[in-house]
C-alpha cells in the first residue's frame, strides 16, 4: 500500500473538516472507552494479567528463533507447511504461486492486518483472481476501494447511511425497493450475499493472532464467524502471519487472550477463537486439504534487539487508537499507511522508514493514555519520543521546528538569562492581557491562537512561584 | 524459501546478540514446552463445580445464547424439538455424526426430520456435541473430528449443543488439560473452535448485530450427567 503519511497534516485538516467522517468518529468514543473499562472492572485479575501477559512476550521475543523453529516442526509434523517470507513482495509471490498451484479462481478472506501490510489484494487480482474480503467491515471498504481506518473496526469511519449507499450501487440484482436503513438489515443483505463466495472460493486466506511453538497452531479470533467458513470450506487455508505472533504453549496463549477481547471491544470473549493445527485428517468430513502458513518478517527481525523492540509485543486490540484523543479527532485515514493511532504513530516508522512515516509520532499529545490501556504495556509515548529524537538527528524536521528548537536550547543552556527574559514576559503578558485575562492573537502563535484563547499569565514565572513558596514554608 | 528462512533466522540471532540458546537455555525452553503450566487463573474459574454451572448458565445467558437444564438424555429429542417450534423455526436438524446424540429416542418426535452429517446449504439449524464447556466466559469448546464436523458450528443458522455437566470447567486451562488427556501432548485436532454466544457485528456504527455470518442462535442444552450432580459442591478440577 502507497503510504500518504507525508501528508498527515493535510489529511487532519481534510478530516477535521470532514463532517461524515466527525459523526462516525463519535461512535469510537461513545463505544469503546465505556465498554473495556466495564471488562476491566469486571475482572479483579486484569491488570495483574497484563502483567503476566506482558512477560510471557518478552520472554517468547528473547527465544523466538528457538520457539519459531519448534513452531516449524509442529506445523510440519501435522501435516501443514510453513514458508518463510523475509519481505513483503516475497510474502505475496508465495500466495500467488499456493493459489495458482491448485488453479484457484476465488479466493475468500478473514480480517488480516499483515494483508493489507503486504498489499495482497492488489497482487492476487492483477493475477486475475477474484478476491472476497468476507469481515462485514473489511467488505464494505473493498466495496468502496478503501483502506481500513482501524485495525480491528476496518469501517469504523463510515456512517449506515454511507454504507446504504454502497449496497445499493453495488448489489445491483436485488430489488430497489428493498429496505436497507436499518443495520440488521444491511447485516442480513452483507450474510446473503457472502454465504455463495464461501462456497465457491478455492482458497481461503486468513491472518493470525498467535501461532503456539508447542503445537504448531494458528490462531484466530472473531466475532462474525466468517474467519471460520473461511478456513473452513475451501480445499486450501492460507495463514498469513508475522514473526512476533508465536507464543510457547497453550496456556501463554489463553492468558494473553483474556486481556485480548477485554481491551478491544471490551467483551470477556470474542465469540470465535480457533485453533487450527494442520490439514484435516484423513477421517475427518470436512476441513481444508491444504495448510500453507506464511511467515512473514518485513522489518521486524531489525525490531528485535533495538530500543523498539517492545512494539513486537503488540497484540493488535486497537484500546491505544480507541483512547487516542489524536486519532478521536482526525480517524485512521490521516495516518496514511496500514497502521493508525499510537501503535501507527511508533510501528510505521520502523517498517516503512521514518523519512516517510516521521509525521506520525509527531502526532502525538503525549497524554499517555495508550500506555495506560495497552494489554501488553508497551511504553508507546517513550518509543515515539525515539523517532522524535531520531528524526531530529537526521535531519528530517521541518526547518521552523529545527529553528525554533535551537533558538530555545540557546536560552536553556543559560539559565540565568531564560529567568530573566521569562519574567519580562510574564509581567508584560499579564499587563497586556489584564482587561480580558485571555489573548486571542500573540505573535508566533498563530498555531494555537487560531482555534484557541491563550490564558493571561498571572504576572510571575514558576520559578519565581516555586521560590516564594519555599522561603514561606521557611519561616513557618 | 530456505534461503529467507537462514536470513530471517540470521537476523534474530544477530538482533539476540546470541548464536543457538545454550545447552542449560535450551532444556529450560523444552521443559516450558512440554509442562505446560498455567498461568494467573481468575478466582471466577476456581469456583467449585456446581457454581461453575450455574455460572456457565449465566454467561451464556449474558451472551444472548440460551440455555436449557435437562436431568436425563432421554428428555434432549423433546428439548430439540420445543425449541425449534418455540422459535418458528423448521423441525429439521442436522445431527453431528456421533453414537450418544444418534442413539437418543428421536421416535418419540415424528414430525422432526433428522439428518446426519456435516452441515450444507441450506441446513437450517444443527445439533453437536461439545468437548468441554468453560464456566469462566461462558465458552464452549468444540474438537473437531469424524464425530466432530467443523461445518455444524458454523453454516446453519441455529446451533443446538449439547453439553453435559461433567464436561464443564472452570478455567481454559482446564479444557487444555483433558485435551492433552484425549489427543497427546502437543497434538491437537485440525480445529478447536471456541465459541463464546452466537455470531456477532459492531461493524456498523458500532451497534451490535447477531448472526453476522456464522449462527444467529446458539442454543445450550445443559444435561446434568450423573457424574456431577447440579448444585453439588464436589470439585473435581484436575490438578
Amino acid at each position: 500500500m502507497q503510504s500518504t503519511s507525508p501528508a498527515f497534516k493535510d489529511n487532519a485538516r481534510d478530516a477535521l473538516a470532514d463532517q461524515q467522517l466527525q459523526k462516525a468518529l463519535q461512535n469510537v468514543k461513545s463505544g469503546f472507552i465505556g465498554k473495556r473499562a466495564k471488562a476491566r472492572d469486571r475482572l479483579p485479575e486484569f491488570d495483574d494479567l497484563r502483567d503476566a501477559s506482558r512477560d510471557i512476550k518478552n520472554h517468547t521475543l528473547a527465544n523466538i528463533d528457538f520457539y519459531l523453529e519448534r513452531y516449524e516442526e509442529k506445523v510440519t509434523e501435522s501435516g501443514g507447511q510453513v514458508h518463510w517470507a523475509a519481505t513483503a513482495e516475497e510474502a505475496r509471490a508465495m500466495i500467488l504461486k499456493i493459489c495458482r498451484d491448485v488453479d484457484a479462481r476465488v479466493v475468500t478472506k478473514g480480517k488480516s492486518m499483515i494483508s493489507e501490510e503486504i498489499a495482497l489484494n492488489a497482487h492476487l487480482e492483477e493475477a486475475g483472481l477474484d478476491v472476497v474480503e468476507t469481515d462485514l467491515g473489511e467488505y464494505i471498504i473493498q466495496l468502496r476501494k478503501e483502506a481500513p481506518s482501524h485495525i480491528i473496526a476496518p469501517a469504523v469511519h463510515l456512517t449506515k447511511d454511507q454504507v446504504e449507499a454502497d449496497f445499493r450501487h453495488h448489489h445491483k440484482d436485488l430489488p430497489d425497493e428493498r429496505p436497507l436503513s436499518e443495520p440488521t438489515q444491511l447485516v442480513a443483505e452483507a450474510r446473503q450475499m457472502l454465504r455463495q463466495r464461501y462456497l465457491e472460493a478455492d482458497v481461503g486466506i486468513t491472518g493470525a493472532n498467535f501461532l503456539v511453538a508447542e503445537t504448531g497452531t494458528s490462531i484466530i479470533v472473531t466475532n462474525e464467524g466468517n474467519g471460520d467458513l473461511t478456513q473452513t470450506l475451501p480445499k486450501v487455508h492460507i495463514v498469513i502471519a508475522s514473526l512476533e505472533k508465536i507464543v510457547p504453549n497453550l496456556e501463554d496463549a489463553t492468558t494473553i487472550l483474556r486481556v485480548l477481547a477485554r481491551s478491544a471491544t471490551g467483551q470477556e470473549f470474542s465469540s470465535y477463537t480457533t485453533f487450527s493445527t494442520g490439514p484435516r485428517r484423513a477421517e475427518d468430513p470436512d476441513g481444508p486439504e491444504q495448510y500453507h502458513v506464511v511467515l512473514l518478517d518485513n522489518g521486524r527481525s531489525e525490531m528485535l534487539g533495538s530500543e523498539f523492540q517492545d512494539m513486537l509485543r503488540c497484540i493488535r486490540c486497537g484500546a491505544c487508537m480507541n483512547h487516542c484523543p489524536v486519532y478521536h479527532a482526525v480517524g485512521g485515514h490521516a495516518y496514511g499507511w496500514v497502521y493508525p493511532g499510537p501503535m501507527g504513530a511508533v510501528l510505521t516508522p520502523s517498517l516503512i522508514g521514518v523519512d516517510e512515516a516521521g509525521q506520525l509520532p509527531n502526532a502525538s499529545t503525549f497524554c499517555g493514555r495508550c500506555e495506560a490501556v495497552c494489554p501488553m504495556r508497551i511504553p508507546l509515548p517513550k518509543m515515539m519520543r525515539h523517532w522524535r529524537e531520531r528524526e531530529f538527528e537526521r535531519h528530517l524536521s521541518p526547518k521552523a521546528v529545527r529553528a525554533g528548537l535551537g533558538f530555545w536550547a540557546f536560552f536553556a543552556r543559560r539559565p540565568e538569562l531564560y529567568h530573566r527574559i521569562a519574567g519580562w514576559k510574564m509581567r508584560a503578558l499579564a499587563a497586556f492581557g489584564r482587561s480580558k485575562g485571555r489573548f486571542d492573537a500573540l505573535p508566533f502563535t498563530g498555531g494555537w491562537t487560531k482555534h484557541r484563547d491563550f490564558p493571561a499569565p498571572q504576572g510571575k514565572t514558576f520559578q519565581q512561584l516555586w521560590a516564594e513558596k519555599q522561603t514561606g514554608g521557611g519561616r513557618r | 524459501m530456505s534461503g529467507s528462512r537462514e536470513q530471517i533466522m540470521a537476523t534474530l540471532r544477530r538482533s539476540l546478540k546470541r548464536e543457538q540458546p545454550s545447552a542449560e537455555e535450551r532444556a529450560q525452553l523444552e521443559a516450558r514446552l512440554s509442562a505446560p503450566q498455567p498461568g494467573l487463573i481468575p478466582a471466577r474459574g476456581q469456583r467449585p463445580h456446581g457454581e461453575q454451572l450455574d455460572l456457565m448458565e449465566e454467561m451464556l445467558v449474558e451472551l444472548s445464547a440460551s440455555v436449557v437444564r435437562l436431568r436425563d438424555d432421554a428428555e434432549v429429542p423433546r428439548a430439540v424439538a420445543d425449541y425449534l417450534k418455540g422459535e418458528n423455526l423448521p423441525p429439521k436438524l442436522r445431527l453431528a455424526p456421533r453414537d450418544d446424540l444418534r442413539d437418543l429416542p428421536w421416535d418419540s418426535q415424528p414430525l422432526l426430520e433428522v439428518a446426519e452429517g456435516i452441515a450444507e446449504e441450506p441446513d437450517t439449524a444443527s445439533l453437536t456435541g461439545a468437548f468441554a464447556g468453560i464456566a469462566e466466559t461462558g465458552t464452549l469448546m468444540m474438537a473437531s473430528g469424524p464425530e466432530a464436523p467443523i461445518t455444524l458450528n458454523f453454516l446453519p443458522e441455529n446451533h443446538i449443543v449439547v453439553l453435559r455437566a461433567s464436561q464443564v470447567v472452570g478455567a481454559y486451562e482446564e479444557a487444555w488439560t483433558r485435551l492433552r488427556q484425549r489427543y497427546g501432548s502437543g497434538v491437537m485436532p485440525r480445529a478447536v473452535n471456541m465459541i463464546t454466544g452466537p455470531s456477532r457485528t459492531g461493524d456498523i456504527e458500532q451497534t451490535i448485530q447477531l448472526g453476522a455470518h456464522g449462527p444467529r442462535r446458539l442454543h445450550v442444552i445443559l444435561v446434568e450427567d450423573g457424574d456431577a450432580a447440579g448444585g453439588s459442591d464436589r470439585d473435581e478440577r484436575q490438578a
